[in-house]
């Protein structure tokens, strides 16, 4: 039996985390199949049909479809599942809003945020925000699984020659309805994606000041974020937020101004290449877990380092 | 409306957890246990419903071993008004925990049921989503802001790409999220009073839950350490290492 990946997209373009999914998939030794469940999403079937190691897409077209609202994907997933041994999705707000409901509809227990596959029932997943690893093994017959981006490399996105193969659909449940979004419009890498993450945190003082950190990421090509407290203090929005609960992140290059280094922030960050923190406090945990630290008034240490960037490129 | 709220006891959070040393499973004897984190801000929420108005009546309910009776006094000393207990030495994963919440929730009947959008002991973020589905319900999770309007309730949940609102037909299942309010501090009269707010007792049995797990913990182990590397002086330095010695940028 072969494996069933969940696309997940938006406006007409493929969530990068798809692709680290359908790694994890293939690591399973089965085929693989994709879902791509929208309205007007034949771009990102096509763009899935190519990619490395696909062996057929699903297609589901419907209005229900038109916003994932887990209430109405699920139904959908659990139609097509008896006819897989798994069923993946990427850790993110969407996979992890649909993926239970699924499980529950199959009475069968979920494998969240996994980071390996052992064999095809023996799985990685982190707990208490990453500081413990366990190997879990599932004995249900279908294994319902979300999987960390960060943890596995994205399958390549051309070279495959995959089927298009249009799906039944299930009929919207009406219990829940979209409304609207407030999405954060930016130039900018996707944070989880990039390959330099900037992130500011309480010290920053306030949203202007991160004016700062956009110089240092302009020049660098890199992506902003943030910790809980800058998040909670309104410096920044909520989607900046890396760390357990807010978004995992494993950059070349990780970039830490004015952050403590609490575990949850850590959680989200600490499977970064390089590491480095700017912090007045010298014994701030987050020095422990970097490679290159500068202990010093950030708001004199970024335009020199602003500074310095110019000199690299000229 | 009535609101049921759902409260996990959970290694506290300011506490590192470290695996035990044959590996079976975390080491929680004589480790500070406290409500999880999530659960208190549902918590916070429902109370404020009621103080609003929305709601007039909270009922929490947590299961586990006898000492989750504490986490359930916090939730009263809040403002909740009785608390359940699912009493059971077994050890319960998500997909059990939403069996129990379903079992209490066609005793009790709430419109409303908030919780937690995840433990921080095992990072599920599974058991909301779970018994919204058995139940045929709505579901909002990651909420940061809820406001309940007649027969459905409008919830702006915190998503990757930023904030989405949706609009749930009651009865619907809330999970929340760190934005949603700051849970207030319990007042030493209110534990007081606490103590004699009622406190039922049930087992899975009674429910007629099959609580069996469907994961095996194989091991436990603590993942690669990184070291602390080198302080720099300064900005001129560090681009240097960045650039010749990490390569990269």
């Amino acid at each position: 039996m072969s494996a069933l990946v969940v696309a997940e997209h938006l406006d007409n373009k493929l969530n990068p985390a798809t692709l680290a999914a359908i790694t994890a998939a293939q690591a399973l030794g089965t085929g693989v199949d994709v879902l791509v469940a929208g309205l007007d999403c034949g771009a990102v079937a096509e763009a899935v049909a190519v990619v490395d190691g696909v062996n057929k897409v699903l297609r589901a077209e419907s209005e229900a479809y038109a916003h994932p609202l887990a209430e109405d994907i699920a139904p959908l997933i659990v139609q097509l599942a008896p006819s897989y041994s798994h069923v993946l999705a990427p850790a993110t707000t969407t996979g992890k809003n649909i993926m239970p409901r699924v499980a529950a509809l199959l009475d069968v227990a979920q494998i969240s945020d996994i980071i390996g596959v052992e064999s095809p029932d023996t799985f990685l997943r982190p707990i208490y925000a990453g500081n413990v690893i366990a190997t879990v093994r599932s004995s249900d017959p279908i294994k319902v699984i979300t999987v960390r981006g960060t943890a596995f490399a994205a399958a390549s996105s051309h070279g495959g020659s995959a089927d298009v193969e249009t799906v039944d659909t299930t009929e919207s449940t009406g219990l829940s309805s979209f409304v609207r979004a407030d999405f954060t419009a930016s130039d900018r890498p996707e944070l989880t994606s990039a390959e330099i993450v900037v992130s500011g945190g309480r010290g920053m003082g306030n949203t202007d000041n991160f004016k700062l950190l956009e110089e240092i990421a302009d020049k660098l090509g890199a992506a902003i974020g943030a910790s809980r407290a800058a998040v909670d203090a309104g410096f920044v929005p909520n989607d900046y937020q890396v760390g357990q609960t807010g978004k995992v992140v494993a950059p070349k290059l990780y970039i830490a101004v004015g952050i403590s280094g609490a575990i949850q922030h850590l959680a989200g960050m600490k499977d970064s290449q390089i590491i480095v923190a700017i912090n007045k406090d010298e014994e701030a945990p987050i020095f422990q877990v970097a490679d290159y630290g500068i202990v010093g008034d950030l708001f004199e240490v970024l335009p020199q380092l602003s500074a310095e960037l110019d000199k690299l490129k000229s | 409306m009535k609101i049921l709220v759902c409260v996990k006891r959970v290694v506290d959070y300011n506490v590192k957890a470290r695996p035990k040393a044959d590996g079976s499973g975390v080491e929680t004897a004589n480790v500070k246990m406290s409500m999880n984190p999530f659960d208190e801000i549902a918590v916070e929420e429902s109370v404020r419903l009621k103080e609003a108005g929305t709601a007039d009546e909270i009922v929490a309910v947590s299961m586990g071993v006898a000492q989750c009776q504490e986490t359930l006094r916090t939730a009263l000393a809040m403002g909740v008004d009785r608390g359940i207990l699912i009493e059971t030495d077994a050890e319960l994963q998500p997909l059990a925990v939403a069996k129990l919440i379903k079992a209490v929730i066609e005793k009790e009947k709430p419109q409303l049921v908030l919780l937690g959008k995840q433990a921080i002991d095992d990072d599920a973020n599974q058991t909301g989503q779970m018994f919204a589905a058995f139940l045929g319900w709505s579901q909002g999770t990651f909420a940061s802001k809820l406001t309940v309007a007649g027969e459905s309730v409008e919830v702006a949940r915190e998503v990757d790409a930023g904030t989405e609102i949706l609009s749930l037909q009651l009865p619907a299942v809330i999970t929340t999220d760190l934005r949603l309010n700051e849970p207030r501090y319990v007042k030493l009269p209110n534990i007081m009073k606490a103590k004699k707010k009622p406190l039922d007792k049930l087992t899975p049995e009674e429910l007629g839950v099959d609580v069996s797990p469907r994961l095996t913990v194989l091991k436990v182990t603590e993942p690669a350490q990184r070291e602390a590397g080198i302080k720099v002086a300064n900005a001129a330095e560090l681009v240097g290492k960045l650039k010749n010695e990490a390569q990269v940028i």
